[in-house]
């Protein structure tokens, strides 16, 4: 019997498997920035499948915050999402405060409003400049961690360290910012629009850019929303939801004449991008308003609540200060919180970072549960992925802004 | 609460009602969790308006004062159209504790499960891809359990290792 060719055979789909193969990206590659791994399944230079394969930046945040105290859990937030570690310290204590029932006061609003916007254009900086160097614009790149370095000098005046200020404490700040940090600020909001500018008129036009992101893992909004997408992801697909603008918190209620809320339609990494881009002009114009309407009095809420720690002269020379120090420090002491949960969330670069904290009645956590903004936008990379390029990978990661300490805590 | 009333009408008698500050929570206790859960959400997602699942995480309760059941899985509501927020709570008990996936009303539930079962060892029922997300496969302890020690069991150095021998 002679083979009939024309018809194909009903295994053609098995059959096409064959030429699919299979590509590890990661977990040690340059456009991943951080330690992730995605196994492609390739047919030709086409993505059918991406698997991601995350856990190797896994230190057990959430373990270390059932044994650290409310004050000390603040070094190991500031280690999620080390791009904007203020914007976390501010989720965190949102939290305990909510817990405890604490009002602070209005100049700590504000700082932490300073600070925490400050924190979110270092971090798009980061984004936006690190998606363009993976496309190939080094310059943009170069502009944006030449601002970055000024929100550096900022945390350092006012903290003492770059990287991870560690700045807030429950109830109030570390301490009081001094007039050079404000000097320091309106620098920045000065110099500020000029790099804005550059990198809007190094990227958005520009035709290599546009073709490599326009179109490229797109998201609709009801993915988004499905997906649990929030921030900037969610935005640039639609979602108009800001929870400095829903629910607001520190002194964004004050402040809501100074921003609107950003969104996209698009849902693909351009409009990602350009919601970043408009974010941060937002920022700086709530950093603006902020820094010309900073409240006097003082930081830390009133020290006979026996909730924040005294200061150094207040501890060393009154022995009421000494009492609340040594209550607050020893292990069998600290605060007395209610035997209760409560959930709370800041609009953090990312996304929403929530904080889920049932308290035993002591001082530590009994669980510190994080929602983190990463960790839920990492899930969406597959569907976000499927059919593109192998080149589109390193955009769409950059339009996601991954960060892996947040992702695997 | 309008959805108070939805859900009174639905399961009156199968959930109990909490709130402390601005946390509204419905608990579901581990008797009636695996069959009444999966309906409750569907009927919060599709009738009252709760279409976005915030967050997801677990907590064991062992040793926790006033605690009847050890295991809670946490599920973070928000009605995107009014800004509310709703918390339900279902718990499970050992030796198999188990719930049913919402990986059918919101894909984002996927991961989250599956850190929640590689964190505590819940298992959900219906879940496409339950396997460990964070901890390495070959890992058999669940170790956000409280009976799981800060430092390990020592796993960090007793891992296996391969030798150019071996290779």
């Amino acid at each position: 019997m002679p083979v009939d060719t024309a018809t194909p055979p009903d295994d053609i789909a098995g059959a096409d498997q064959e030429f699919l193969y299979t590509l590890n990206f990661g977990p040690q590659h340059p456009a991943t920035h951080t330690t992730l791994r995605l196994i492609l399944t390739l047919d030709g230079e086409t993505i059918v499948n991406a698997v991601p394969d995350i856990g190797y930046l896994h230190s057990g945040f959430e373990k270390l915050g059932e044994d650290l105290d409310f004050n000390q859990y603040v070094t190991v937030v500031d280690r999620m999402n080390y791009i904007s570690p203020f914007g976390n310290e501010c989720a965190w204590f949102t939290t305990v405060e909510k817990l405890l029932g604490i009002e602070i006061t209005p100049r700590c609003k504000y700082i932490r409003v300073i600070l925490a916007e400050l924190a979110r254009i270092s971090d798009h900086l980061l984004c936006v400049g690190a998606a363009a160097l993976d496309l190939g614009a080094l310059t943009a790149f170069l502009y944006a961690f030449n601002a970055r370095e000024k929100i550096y000098n900022v945390m350092e005046s006012s903290s003492g360290q770059r990287f991870h200020p560690s700045y807030a404490r429950v109830g109030g700040l570390m301490a009081d910012i001094s007039d050079d940090v404000v000097a320091l600020i309106r620098d920045f909001v000065k110099t500020f629009p000029k790099v804005h500018s550059d990198i809007v008129r190094l990227l958005n036009r520009n035709r290599i850019f546009l073709d490599r992101t326009k179109g490229i893992g797109v998201l609709s909004k009801e993915d988004a929303i499905s997906y649990s997408c929030s921030g900037p992801v969610a935005r640039a697909s639609g979602v108009v939801r800001d929870l400095r603008k829903d629910e607001p918190y520190l002194a964004y209620k004050e402040l809501s004449g100074a921003f609107k809320i950003v969104c996209g339609k698009g849902g693909d990494c351009y409009n990602r991008y350009l919601v970043r881009m408009g974010e941060m002009l937002e920022s700086w114009k709530i950093i603006h308003a902020a820094v010309e309407n900073l409240p006097t009095g003082p930081v830390n809420v009133d020290l006979n609540d026996k909730l924040t720690i005294p200061d150094k002269n207040a501890t060393y020379r009154s022995i009421e200060g000494l009492i609340q120090h040594f209550e607050l420090f020893m292990w069998n002491r600290r605060w007395e919180t209610p035997v209760e949960e409560v959930y709370g969330a800041n609009e953090t670069a990312n996304g929403e970072l929530g904080f889920y904290l049932v308290a035993d009645g002591t001082g530590k956590a009994f669980r510190a549960r994080t929602r983190p903004p990463s960790f839920i936008h990492f899930a969406v990379f597959p569907l976000m992925i499927e059919g593109h390029q192998i080149s589109d990978v390193p955009a769409v990661l950059g339009s996601l802004n991954i960060i892996a300490a947040e992702l695997d805590r | 609460m309008p959805y108070l009333d939805t859900l009174n009408a639905n399961f009156a008698g199968a959930f109990t009602t909490s709130a402390f500050r601005d946390n509204a929570r419905v608990l579901i206790d581990a008797e009636r969790a695996t069959k009444v859960l999966f309906p409750l959400l569907k009927c919060l997602k599709e009738e009252c308006g709760f279409n976005f699942l915030t967050e997801l995480g677990g907590i064991d309760y062992l040793g926790y004062e006033g605690a009847t059941d050890r295991f809670c899985v946490v599920y973070g509501l928000t009605n995107l159209t009014t800004g509310d927020r709703l918390w339900v709570k279902a718990f499970a008990n050992d030796p198999s504790p188990e719930l049913p996936s919402a990986v059918e009303l919101w894909r984002g539930a996927d991961w989250m499960e599956r850190e929640v079962y590689d964190m505590y060892g819940v298992r959900f029922t219906g879940h496409p891809d339950l396997r460990r997300i964070l901890m390495p496969s070959e890992y058999t302890a669940y170790p956000l359990r409280k009976d799981y020690p800060l430092r390990g069991h020592g796993e960090r150095h007793n891992f296996p290792t391969v030798t150019r021998a071996d290779s």
